[in-house]
């Protein structure tokens, strides 16, 4: 089952947590795990800097995706809320693409769960990200790559 | 039949386009349809065997059939979170 008060979005504007967690330590819940995913400071075999990741989404499917994960993980364990949100466009170095967020009644559940959301987000959801150099050029990151 | 062509990514930019509709024999299955696609689109032929396939929003299999109307988009590699 999935909740009408679990949140599953693409957006284009800053992800911002302390209004992504906001009322979803409900029932008995007991913990919230919080993952964010940023983008990492990097730089290629030329030197280039990286300035930024480019996201783009296959909006429907990605955000059709994403609840089936949440619904999958209700099955699995005993979630109050879950929150899954993701970025599109340009994400600066340090800021957040992805968020997922999970209360339950104890610790080891949202982790688990949490960890769960992530990584089949990662290896499921169709949602591309291009790197962005400070030269100004671009290289499509490959999802067998990363 | 008509079907309507999404293209993301990789493929969206070496082609220019996003969606459009492509015109296609009955009965053809998704893996006629890809090829077809190879043929109009030859920037792009080179990234399609690595390219997965979703029909109306759901992955589909090479051999799945397509009908009039569907939506068939060319998924590659995804790299998201």
């Amino acid at each position: 089952m999935s909740c009408d008060a679990d949140i599953v979005k693409l957006q284009g504007t800053p992800l911002d947590v302390s209004s992504a967690i906001e009322g979803i330590g409900v029932g008995d819940s007991g913990a919230i795990a919080i993952f964010l995913g940023i983008t990492r400071r990097d730089s290629d075999s030329l030197g280039r800097e990286l300035v930024a990741l480019d996201y783009e989404a296959y909006l429907e499917m990605a955000e059709n995706q994403m609840r089936g994960l949440v619904e999958e993980a209700r099955r699995r364990w005993q979630i109050g809320r879950a929150v899954l949100l993701h970025r599109t466009g340009f994400v600066k170095v340090g800021e957040p693409s992805v968020l997922v967020a999970v209360s339950t009644p104890h610790r080891a559940e949202a982790f688990e769960a949490c960890r769960f959301l992530i990584d089949q987000l990662k290896a499921q959801a169709t949602i591309w990200k291009k790197e962005v150099w400070a030269d100004g050029s671009t290289s499509w990151v490959d999802g067998q790559r990363k | 039949m008509r079907v309507r062509l999404r293209l993301f990514a990789i493929l969206r930019e070496r082609t220019g386009i996003s969606e459009t509709e492509i015109e296609i024999a009955e009965g053809m299955t998704v893996a006629m349809a890809v090829e077809e696609v190879g043929r109009r689109f030859v920037m792009i032929a080179d990234l399609l065997p690595r390219a997965a396939a979703a029909v109306n929003l759901a992955y589909a299999g090479r051999q799945d059939l397509l009908h009039d109307g569907d939506e068939l988009a060319l998924i590659p590699p995804v790299s998201g979170g």
